[in-house]
C-alpha cells in the first residue's frame, strides 16, 4: 500500500496555499450553507425515484469555498473512518473532482453510499469550525456525494492500488457495510478475500433495507463492482455456520474471519394482535419491496399496499418504511412513537423528507393493541397517549401513559419498526465466542478481536443496531489489526 | 451453479428435482430445508430436503405445484439451472429411538415428511406411515414410503383408494391396535390441527413440521413466525418441527391465507 501523506503535508502543498491565500476567511464564512436540490414532494411521493438530485457542478465549487482548510480540521475527528475531509474539499474548490474522489477512496470503500446515508450533522459537521462559529457547518457530506457521484458518472473510475498478492486467504461473513469496508482494506494489503452472503445479493441492509429513493441499488453496485476489480470474490447464498461451519473455512485455508453480519433480527412488542394479517416487521416490508422488488407488476413476490398505514418507531427504518407506504400509494401513512420528535433516532433530513411527502406524525403514542376483521385482518390499532417524565438510565425523558387517555384509530397494515437485534447464526455456530447478554460478539475495542484468536467482528453484530459509518470503521479498525496480528506471525 | 441433474415425475403435480449444490448436501441433516428461487424477479420459498448424495454433491426436492413459484421450478428441466438455491435451513429433526412412531401427511405435506420417516426407520423404531388424500390419484410416493416403514395405511375422503376416511381416522386405528410413543405430523395445516387434538386425547407426544409463509428463512423478517405455548416462534430458526400440542393452529392457519388475494392475481 502506498504511504499516505499527513494532514500537515498535505495542507502545505502549493496548491492548497493558493487557494487558501486566493480568498480571505471572511468572505468564505460569509457564503451560505448550499441547499440540495431535490424533487418536488408530491411528484416523488408516488414513485421510487431519488428525492435528492444532489449538487451542481457550480454549487459544489462555491460549497467547497466556504472550507477554511483548518490547521486542525476538528471535523476529521468527527470521522469514524477519518476521511481526509479538508484534502477532498479542496480538490473540489480547484476543480479537481476525480482527484477529491481519489482521496475519499483512500479511507471509504463506499464514499456515494455514505455521503447519502450518513448522519453528518452528528458526525463530521458537527464538528466543523463553523458550528463554533454559530453558522452552518461545510455541507461535507453533500461534497462527499458530489464528488464520488461525479467519478461515477464521469466513467473514470479508479480502482485503488492493491499491494502484490500475500497468498493468504481471508473470510468476511456478511456483505453489508463492514465486511465491504474490511474487505477493501484487506485487498489494498494484497490478501486474497472471499466475502460470504448469506442473501441472494451483496450489500446487507443497503440492498434490502434502504430503499431506493434514498439510495438507488445501482449506486451500490457500482461500488461494490470496484471492490470486485481490487479482487475481492463474493460468495451469494452462503450461510457461514449452517451452508459452510467454522471448520469448513479452516479445512479450505482461511487464515483470519471477519465477522460483519448485522443485527437483521427484529424485535416485535408482544402486545396482543401482533400477529394478525398485515402486521408485519419492517425487515419484512423492506425486504419485499427492495430486494424482491414486490411493487413492481412482473415480481413473484407479492406485498400488501395498504391505505391506512401506520409504523411504530422513529428511527430510519421507521421513515424508511412510512415513506415507501406512501408510495406504495397509502392515502394515509402515519408514524407512531412514544417519545416526542426532539428524542427521534432518525436523520433529521428523513423526518422532514417525510413530512414533506405528507406523512402524519402521532409523536407521544404508544400501541398497546391491534384488533382485527373476521378474517384475521388487522382493521385497528388502539394507542395509548404518552407524555415525557423524569429522564431515564440512558439521559431521555421516559414516556410514561397518560391514564386512561387511549384512541382507537382505523388502519389497514400495520409495520412494526422497534428496533432490531444481533444475528443470531455466528454466535450459535461458533463455539467458544464470547458473546454478551444482548447476543452481540464481545471484541477489543482497538483491534475488534473476538474471543477465537483468528476470528474479528465489527458493525451491527458488535454493536447492535448502529450506521453505516460505524460499521465501515470498524472493518477498516479490523482490517489494521488482523493485517499487523498476521504479519508478526509470520516473522 | 444449481443445475438440475435429474427430474422425474411422482404425479402430474408432483416432480422430484435432484439439484447439484454440493455444500448443501455435505451439511443437511434430516429435517433442514432450503429457500429456493427461480428467475430473476423470483420469489424466495422453501423446501425441504428430501434426501442428499454427498457423492455427488446433489440435493433432492420433492415439489408440489400449488401456486405460481413452485409451478416455475416443477417446469424447469434437465439441464435447467435453479436460480438461488440455500440452505440448509431450520433446525434438524431429533431423531432418536423412541419405539412406535406414526407418520400422518398429507398434500404438501408428504413430500417433507419423506426425510423423516426414512430417519426414524433407519434409527431403528418401527414406522407406521399414514398417507391421506382426497382422492386416489392425489396419493404421492406410496412406493417410496412402503421402502422406509415398516406399514404405510391410506386414507382417502371418498374412499378412492384405502380406507374411507380422513387421517385422523388412521392415526386412531393405529393407536387402538397398539402402543404408540410417537407422532409426526406434516400437511395442511387443519390437518396438523386435527391430528394434533385426537393425540392429546391420547397423550401421546406429537410433533408437528410447520409450513408457514417465509421470505429469507434466516430468522430476519418474522413472516413465518407463529404461537407456541403462548409465545412467538419464528418457524425457520426455532422450526420448523414443534410440540404440535402448543401451537396455535387457528392463527397460522389465518396466517397462511395472507397473500390470497395478491397470489390470485
Ligand atoms: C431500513 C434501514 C435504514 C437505515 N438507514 C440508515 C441511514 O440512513 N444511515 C446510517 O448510517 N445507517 C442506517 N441504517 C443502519 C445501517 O444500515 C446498519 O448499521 C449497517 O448496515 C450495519 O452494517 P453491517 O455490515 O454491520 O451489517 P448489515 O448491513 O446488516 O449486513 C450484514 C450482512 O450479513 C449477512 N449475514 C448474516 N449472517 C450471515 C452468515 N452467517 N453468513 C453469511 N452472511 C450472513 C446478512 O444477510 C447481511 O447481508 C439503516 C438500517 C435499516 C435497516
Ligand atoms: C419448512 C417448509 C418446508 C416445505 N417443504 C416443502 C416440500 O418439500 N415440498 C413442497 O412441495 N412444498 C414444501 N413446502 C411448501 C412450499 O413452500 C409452498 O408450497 C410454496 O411456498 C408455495 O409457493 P407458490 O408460490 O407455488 O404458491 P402460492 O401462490 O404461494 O400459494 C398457493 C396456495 O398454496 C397455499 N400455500 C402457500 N404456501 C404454503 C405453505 N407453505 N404450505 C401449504 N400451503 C401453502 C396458499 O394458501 C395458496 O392457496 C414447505 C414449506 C415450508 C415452510
Ligand atoms: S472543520 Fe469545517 S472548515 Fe475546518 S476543515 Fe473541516 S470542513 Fe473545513
Ligand atoms: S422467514 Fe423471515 S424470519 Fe423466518
Amino acid at each position: 500500500m502506498e504511504t499516505i501523506p499527513t494532514v500537515a503535508e498535505r495542507r502545505a502543498e502549493s496548491w492548497r496555499e493558493e487557494l487558501r491565500q486566493g480568498m480571505k476567511a471572511k468572505e468564505r464564512t460569509a457564503i451560505h450553507r448550499v441547499e440540495m436540490n431535490e424533487l418536488d414532494p408530491d411528484y416523488r411521493s408516488h414513485n421510487n425515484e431519488e428525492v435528492n438530485q444532489g449538487l451542481t457542478e457550480e454549487q459544489a465549487l462555491r460549497e467547497a469555498q466556504r472550507c477554511l482548510d483548518c490547521v486542525t480540521p476538528t471535523c476529521m475527528e468527527g470521522c469514524p473512518v477519518s476521511i481526509q475531509i479538508p484534502s477532498f474539499i479542496k480538490n473540489i474548490e480547484r476543480g479537481n473532482f476525480l482527484e477529491a474522489a481519489r482521496v475519499l477512496k483512500e479511507t471509504s470503500a463506499l464514499p456515494a453510499v455514505c455521503g447519502r446515508v450518513c448522519p453528518q450533522e452528528k458526525q463530521c459537521e458537527s464538528r466543523c469550525v463553523h458550528v463554533k462559529m454559530k453558522k452552518a457547518p461545510v455541507a461535507i457530506g453533500y461534497l462527499e456525494r458530489f464528488a464520488a457521484d461525479y467519478e461515477r458518472e464521469s466513467g473514470q473510475i479508479a480502482v485503488p492500488e492493491c499491494a502484490p498478492s500475500k497468498g493468504i486467504k481471508i473470510a468476511v461473513v456478511g456483505s453489508g457495510p463492514a465486511g465491504l469496508s474490511f474487505a477493501g482494506d484487506m485487498a489494498k494489503r494484497g490478501y486474497d478475500v472471499t466475502v460470504f452472503e448469506a442473501l441472494h445479493e451483496i450489500g446487507g441492509v443497503l440492498k434490502y433495507g434502504i430503499p431506493e429513493f434514498r439510495l438507488p441499488n445501482r449506486i451500490v453496485e457500482v461500488e461494490i463492482d470496484g471492490l470486485r476489480k481490487m479482487g475481492v470474490q463474493f460468495i451469494t447464498n452462503c450461510i457461514v455456520g449452517k451452508t459452510i461451519s467454522y471448520d469448513d473455512l479452516h479445512a479450505d485455508g482461511f487464515r483470519g474471519i471477519f465477522v460483519a453480519s448485522g443485527a437483521g433480527l427484529p424485535n416485535f412488542m408482544n402486545i396482543p394482535g401482533e400477529n394478525l394479517i398485515g402486521v408485519m416487521s419492517s425487515n419484512e416490508y423492506l425486504t419485499r419491496v427492495n430486494l424482491m422488488h414486490a411493487a413492481s407488476t412482473d415480481a413473484d413476490t407479492p406485498v400488501f399496499k395498504g391505505k391506512h398505514v401506520a409504523v411504530i418507531g422513529g428511527g430510519n427504518t421507521a421513515m424508511d418504511s412510512v415513506r415507501t407506504a406512501r408510495r406504495l400509494g397509502a392515502a394515509r401513512a402515519m408514524i407512531v412513537y412514544r417519545r416526542s420528535e426532539e428524542e427521534m433516532p432518525a436523520r433529521i433530513e428523513e423526518v422532514k423528507h417525510a413530512k414533506e411527502e405528507g406523512v402524519e406524525f402521532l409523536t407521544l403514542h404508544n400501541p398497546i393493541e391491534y384488533l382485527g376483521d373476521e378474517n384475521g385482518r388487522v382493521k385497528h390499532m388502539r394507542l395509548q397517549r404518552m407524555e415525557l417524565g423524569e429522564p431515564d438510565a440512558s439521559g431521555r425523558r421516559r414516556p410514561v401513559p397518560v391514564e386512561g387517555a387511549v384512541e382507537t384509530i382505523d388502519v389497514d397494515e400495520v409495520i412494526v419498526s422497534v428496533g432490531v437485534s444481533p444475528n443470531p447464526l455466528i454466535p450459535q455456530a461458533f463455539a467458544g465466542l464470547e458473546i454478551s447478554k444482548r447476543g452481540t460478539i464481545i471484541v477489543g475495542e482497538a483491534d475488534m478481536r473476538s474471543s477465537l484468536a483468528d476470528v474479528y467482528a465489527g458493525g451491527d453484530i458488535v454493536r447492535g443496531g448502529a450506521t453505516v459509518i460505524l460499521a465501515m470503521g470498524d472493518g477498516r479498525r479490523a482490517a489494521a489489526a488482523m493485517d499487523e496480528a498476521l504479519q508478526e506471525h509470520k516473522s | 451453479m444449481n443445475r438440475i441433474v435429474s427430474k422425474e415425475h411422482f404425479s402430474p403435480h408432483v416432480v422430484k428435482l435432484e439439484v447439484e449444490a454440493p455444500l448443501i448436501a455435505r451439511s443437511r441433516k434430516a429435517g433442514h430445508f432450503v429457500i429456493v428461487r427461480v428467475g430473476e424477479q423470483g420469489e424466495r420459498i422453501p423446501l425441504t430436503i428430501a434426501s442428499a448424495d454427498t457423492s455427488r454433491g446433489t440435493i433432492t426436492l420433492v415439489v408440489q405445484a400449488v401456486g405460481r413459484s413452485s409451478k416455475k421450478l416443477c417446469a424447469l428441466d434437465e439441464g435447467d439451472a435453479v436460480t438461488d438455491v440455500v440452505g440448509p435451513l431450520g433446525q434438524a429433526t431429533h431423531i432418536e429411538r423412541v419405539g412406535t412412531v406414526v407418520c400422518a401427511g398429507g398434500g404438501v405435506g408428504v413430500a417433507p415428511l419423506l426425510p423423516i420417516v426414512e430417519a426414524f426407520h433407519k434409527a431403528g423404531n418401527r414406522v407406521i406411515v399414514v398417507l391421506a388424500a382426497r382422492t386416489k390419484d392425489l396419493i404421492i410416493l406410496e412406493d417410496r414410503m412402503r421402502a422406509c416403514s415398516d406399514e404405510v395405511i391410506i386414507m382417502t375422503d371418498d374412499g378412492s383408494y384405502g380406507t374411507k376416511g380422513l387421517v385422523t381416522q388412521g392415526v386412531e386405528s393405529v393407536i387402538q391396535r397398539e402402543s404408540v410413543n410417537l407422532c409426526v405430523t406434516i400437511g395442511p395445516a387443519v390437518m396438523m390441527k386435527f391430528v394434533a387434538a385426537l393425540t392429546k386425547k391420547y397423550e401421546i407426544p406429537t410433533v408437528a413440521s410447520l409450513n408457514t409463509i417465509m421470505v429469507d428463512g434466516t430468522g430476519m423478517c418474522g413472516a413465518c413466525r407463529v404461537t407456541v405455548g403462548g409465545r412467538t416462534k419464528f418457524v425457520c430458526v426455532d422450526g420448523p418441527e414443534f410440540d404440535a400440542h402448543q401451537v396455535d393452529f387457528d392463527e397460522m392457519m389465518m396466517r397462511l391465507r395472507s397473500y390470497k388475494e395478491e397470489e390470485q392475481k
